[in-house]
């Protein structure tokens, strides 16, 4: 039995996200364009950071775990700002 | 100027270690106010998926009548992998399948929400969907509240207990942290997987409401951390933990390390089949002691995650006891201290005596040295597969040749996983001392 391969944006649509208008993460992208590491991006459970072609780095927070691994892993001061979303928002695990 | 408080007790975040100190301190007949940041209390919240709750013992009598629990686990196993081999140490007891019963798994948002009923029930207020943005101090730096995102949203209490979790911004906000190191951290992923309760029952070999707890060493692409397999009544949770310096400074991303844990010969037979239904991904403060904040301050205590009291020491693996417990020491403190009419850091020392005087701490003291060991290179990398291919050797009847000495193979496998005498013997006593 071969096993059901899934997008990872299946994958996403399978938690709950409570989207609020304004980003709870915030990245200063002067920061990270000379960045060569970029940590965030193979770190990120819920792969929100994604690099250019230009050799920038483009972010999303709508679904988002609100886990803390970017501004953990990252190597760069000032980079990302990160703070709870608005109360009530971001992600809400299921209950049975 | 002074403002005078609200409540005695602001308790901020309502996951294990916020509802027990809410229900502690609003029992005592304070005035508690218990803030979440969610709609709901455990809707932030996922871990690996089993809780110990036997220190409930203390607050809710017989809670397993009325505990939202998925499986009593009654099977304990320890798995070591490596890519094609798997070696097993598994224990049953008939016993944790009935009362007082021992672990348990349990999803989080129904048992958070389910443990905030009760300091709901004690009299505290919950307030949902609120989210706390920092502390408000007096002049002299004692803590005397927080402010919150709603419109005049500050709210005074003699007591700010911080049970924010793992990424305790107000803890840090209060200085208690001297540092963070993203070495501490690991990154929790998981997959709840759906599939029919009997093929469950069928595949881990358990009946009626028993279930399997699987923690495993390796498989994980080589990142530092380890695996999980947990049976709820009708999904799997399995997933991983990845050190987050590790994850970072390699190629595969979480989701890809799950992937190849559940294709794994040993894993895979059992997670086949089984329907995604909720990813989730959430951190660990892994590094025990050595981590540890200052848990009290002028008007404030830490518990739980914020105080980084979860213990990942290998084979035993627990945070939600721990932050219960916690919580629970914390609102008796809180108790202690308005009664006292001293909320400083001495009126409030009740907290730190009481975590040093249990398990909370001791736990802690008696195990420092296994966090460290068990994520080390050597324990992490080089063990699994020496260990793995003795037991190869020692079960291959390759006549016509006779049996190698135990001996023999041990020491061959030894040199062959490029393992130092010195260092094997090394962790074995840091092992020993550790779990002795």
């Amino acid at each position: 039995m071969t096993e059901k391969v899934i997008s990872f944006q299946e994958r996403m649509d399978t938690a709950e996200f409570r989207v609020h208008h304004q980003a709870h993460i915030v990245v200063d992208g002067t920061v990270c364009t000379d960045c060569s590491t970029r940590e965030c991006v193979v770190a990120c459970p819920a792969n929100l950071f994604i690099p250019t072609s230009d050799g920038g780095l483009v972010f999303n927070y709508e679904q988002c775990f609100e886990c803390g691994t970017c501004y953990m892993v990252c190597n760069r001061e000032g980079a990302i700002s990160w703070t709870y979303p608005e109360g009530g928002h971001g992600v809400v695990y299921r209950r049975t | 100027m002074t403002t005078s408080p609200d409540v005695d007790v602001i308790v901020v975040g309502g996951g294990p270690a916020g509802a027990c100190a809410a229900l502690v301190a609003a029992r005592a007949g304070l005035s508690v106010v218990l803030l979440e940041r969610g709609p709901f209390p455990g809707s932030k919240n996922m871990y690996g998926g089993v809780v110990y709750p036997r220190i409930l013992d203390q607050l809710i009598p017989e809670w397993w009548l009325e505990a939202p629990v998925q499986r009593w686990v009654t099977r304990r196993s320890t798995m070591l992998l490596t890519d094609t081999q798997a070696l097993t140490v598994d224990f049953r007891s008939d016993a944790w399948g009935a009362p007082p019963y021992n672990g348990a798994t349990a999803y989080r948002p129904d048992w958070d929400h389910w443990l905030a009923g009760h300091a709901e029930a004690a009299g505290a207020q919950l307030i949902t969907d609120t989210t706390v943005v920092g502390l408000i101090r007096n002049p002299s730096g004692a803590v005397v509240g927080v402010r919150t995102d709603r419109p005049d949203g500050d709210l005074r209490a003699r007591v700010v207990i911080a049970c924010d979790g793992v990424n305790s911004f107000l803890a840090k906000e209060a200085g208690l942290y001297e540092h963070t190191d993203a070495a501490h951290y690991t990154l929790g992923v998981k997959e709840t997987l759906a599939l029919p309760k009997e093929t469950i029952d069928e595949r881990f070999g358990v009946r009626d409401r028993h279930g399997v707890d699987i923690e495993i060493l390796g498989g994980t692409k080589g990142v530092n951390g380890g695996g999980f397999l947990y049976t709820n009544l009708d999904t799997l949770a399995v997933g991983v933990v990845l050190k987050l310096p590790k994850l970072a400074a390699q190629q595969h991303r979480p989701e890809a390390i799950i992937a190849n844990l559940k294709q794994h010969p040993a894993i895979a037979p059992l997670v086949q089949g089984g329907e995604l239904k909720e990813y989730s991904a959430h951190l660990i403060p892994e590094a025990g002691l050595k981590m540890m904040p200052k848990m009290t301050t002028d008007g404030m205590l830490v518990a739980g995650d914020a105080a980084a009291l979860c213990l990942a020491a290998g084979i035993w693996l627990e945070g939600v006891n721990f932050a219960m417990a916690s919580g629970m020491y914390a609102g008796e403190a809180a108790v202690e201290a308005a009664k006292a009419n001293d909320t400083t850091a001495t009126g409030l020392a009740g907290y730190q005596r009481r975590l040093s005087d249990t398990f909370v701490l001791k736990d802690h003291r008696k195990l420092h040295r296994a966090p460290e060991l068990v994520l080390s290179d050597r324990v992490q990398h080089l063990y699994p597969s020496m260990v793995a291919n003795v037991a190869e050797r020692m079960f291959r009847i390759d006549n016509p040749n006779p049996k190698p000495g135990l001996r023999r193979i041990f020491d061959q496998e030894r040199k062959r996983a490029g393992v130092r005498r010195r260092d094997l013997l090394r962790d074995g006593w840091t092992g020993f001392r550790s779990f002795g």
